[in-house]
């Protein structure tokens, strides 16, 4: 009769306990989430006020941009343009790669082989993109303007390269994540009617790991969308609707970069266009990480 | 004694330094059915697996001996392991159709084996091969619904059909209903005797009823001795001497359920 008492006290206690460790955890996990949504706040609010001075029209209607000379257009095509052309030229490189390569470490390297490639790869992307942004300029690009002689200096092309290797290893790596996955028994189905491994790698593996390979497709294009220090070193500070890749051409965060080391004074309209540029660069990103974590969603149900 | 299918002499399947199998001579008789029993971990899935040749495909497997088929050692350095398993095809024992359309399902293997026929003459392989299966009338108003979509008894049967529909000589099939309710059981057992009108098969089960209910031969397979891992098998004869009046001692007492 006496135990009861005391046991409930220490029920008590431990609950109280269990209640401070949660909050303790809570507050950590809230950190991480509240400066997200800080970020995301102080972008709305600049980008709010750039949007007071300048309407919707002139952002999205306007084929120019040139907020830092005396005559300000606003036309942001151009530095979506550079930002596109130069993602979507990284990713004809890396795709082919990257799928190629996560082919060959899943379906025809040996265990032995996989698990010295995997761990390789996956160092590779651990290169700081400055290292990649000089590689761009002092290799490529003259390599480029050997081969054709009309490339300027800073190009899309060139940076555009350097870009595709970089986020190669994230793109073989996922997919052969993906690859990986894909259950035994389907290879054996495969192989049991005769199939050839590149037939069952091509015919069978690779469209069963299809949504997984997306993801790792969609996830790579948003790393090339964001990455600044390639394209700043070697892609040039010229917004233009071009889509020749030898030319001088501008992203949207080389123009942010660009803008912010620069002289621009703080307060001005040319200064609160890199909100509105972060914005949709945001924008764009974030649409496709959550269309990324829509495919991943779908190729896990697959096989769970 | 039927006309001979598929000869296997001393044959020795290895993984890595372990033998798992060791000295199988076993003469698989055509268009029969014939059953592969014995304790799990004997090796019976390892002895099914050599005869088309897929052991290969795991890393570290080793297998030496021959195995005649059409007058041929399909272990012979010539042959194209390729060719061989689209003579003798395979049955799971998971269902595993591959994640395509049912219809694809079936015809995919065509297309891989160098299918150039017309649109219409697929769709009537494709037919013929689910009518094969027993598969064609609950599934012909949904030919281009997923596979995956099918109950566990239908993706098996699906898997027959893609077999079948290659028209090989020899089907294996490795516990084909062990993962489905005893109706599903039923409707593949039923299937299996039709087929072998057709074609030869070879079934491995863990099922003893199942054995004596659908074969016409049955191997048992034992470990060769205590202690040792390697399995063999002890006695081939008709299924039904095998289960009425066996030679080995130790059939006896693994069918008559004393043992294993």
């Amino acid at each position: 009769m006496q135990a009861l008492p005391s046991r409930l006290s220490l029920l008590r206690r431990r609950r109280a306990e269990e209640r401070a460790v949660k909050a303790v955890l809570l507050l950590f996990a809230m950190v991480s989430t509240l400066t997200t949504l800080g970020i995301i706040y102080v972008l709305f609010q600049e980008t709010a006020l750039f949007f007071r001075e300048v309407s919707f029209a002139q952002f999205f209607l306007d084929t120019r941009w040139t907020p830092l000379f005396l005559s300000q257009r606003f036309g942001i095509w151009p530095l979506v343009n550079g930002t596109v052309l130069v993602a979507a030229l990284a990713m004809v490189v890396a795709l082919p790669l990257g799928l190629l390569a996560a082919i060959f470490m899943s379906e025809f390297a040996s265990e032995k082989v996989r698990r010295i490639l995997k761990p390789f790869l996956e160092i590779l992307a651990g290169i700081p993109t400055v290292v990649y942004g000089y590689f761009a300029l002092t290799f490529i690009t003259p390599l480029l303007r050997s081969i054709f002689p009309q490339t300027q200096v800073f190009n899309a092309a060139s940076a555009a390269i350097a870009m595709g290797f970089m986020i190669l290893p994230t793109v073989a790596s996922l997919s052969e994540d993906a690859l990986y996955a894909v259950p035994r028994s389907l290879r054996e189905a495969a192989y049991a009617l005769g199939a050839t491994r590149w037939e069952v790698a091509t015919q069978v593996v690779v469209p069963a790991a299809l949504s997984g390979i997306a993801a790792a497709f969609i996830l790579a294009v948003s790393r090339a969308v964001g990455e600044t220090m390639i394209v700043a070193i070697a892609a040039g500070q010229q917004p233009k609707l071009t889509l020749n890749p030898l030319e001088s051409i501008e992203t949207m965060t080389a123009y942010i970069v660009q803008v912010s080391l620069g002289d621009t004074p703080h307060q001005s309209l040319a200064y609160m266009t890199i909100f509105a540029v972060g914005m949709m660069l945001f924008l764009m990103t974030l649409g496709m990480n959550v269309a990324s974590y829509m495919l991943t969603q779908r190729y896990r149900e697959v096989y769970e | 004694m039927d006309p001979i299918a598929l000869e296997i002499r001393n044959l020795r399947v290895y993984y890595d330094d372990f033998l798992a199998i060791k000295d199988v001579n076993l003469s698989i008789p055509k268009n029969q059915i014939t059953a592969i029993i014995g304790p799990s971990g004997v090796g019976k899935s390892t002895l099914l697996r050599a005869m088309n040749r897929m052991n290969e495909l795991v890393p570290g497997c080793r297998t030496e001996g021959e195995i005649f088929f059409d007058g041929v050692n399909i272990y012979d350095p010539k042959v194209d392991p390729v060719e061989v398993r689209r003579r003798i095809g395979m049955v799971f024992q998971k269902p595993n159709p591959f994640p395509k359309s049912i219809y694809e399902n079936v015809a995919w293997g065509l297309r891989i084996n160098g299918f150039r026929g017309s649109r219409s003459q697929m769709d009537e392989m494709v037919e013929q091969a689910l009518r094969a299966a027993a598969l064609w009338d609950e599934v012909k108003d949904k030919l281009h619904q997923s596979g995956l979509s099918l109950s566990g008894g239908q993706q098996q049967r699906l898997c027959i059909a893609r077999a079948v529909a290659l028209q090989p000589e020899i089907i294996l099939l490795d516990e084909p209903a062990s993962a489905l309710d005893p109706i599903a059981t039923l409707k593949i057992e039923e299937l299996m005797r039709e087929l072998k009108k057709d074609y030869t098969l070879v079934i491995v089960t863990h099922n003893m009823q199942q054995a004596a209910r659908v074969s016409d031969y049955t191997a048992m397979m034992m470990l060769t001795s205590q202690g040792e891992r390697s399995g063999t098998v002890i006695e081939f004869d008709r299924t039904k001497t095998i289960f009425t009046n066996p030679r080995d001692k130790r059939t006896e007492d693994y069918v008559t359920g004393r043992f294993g």
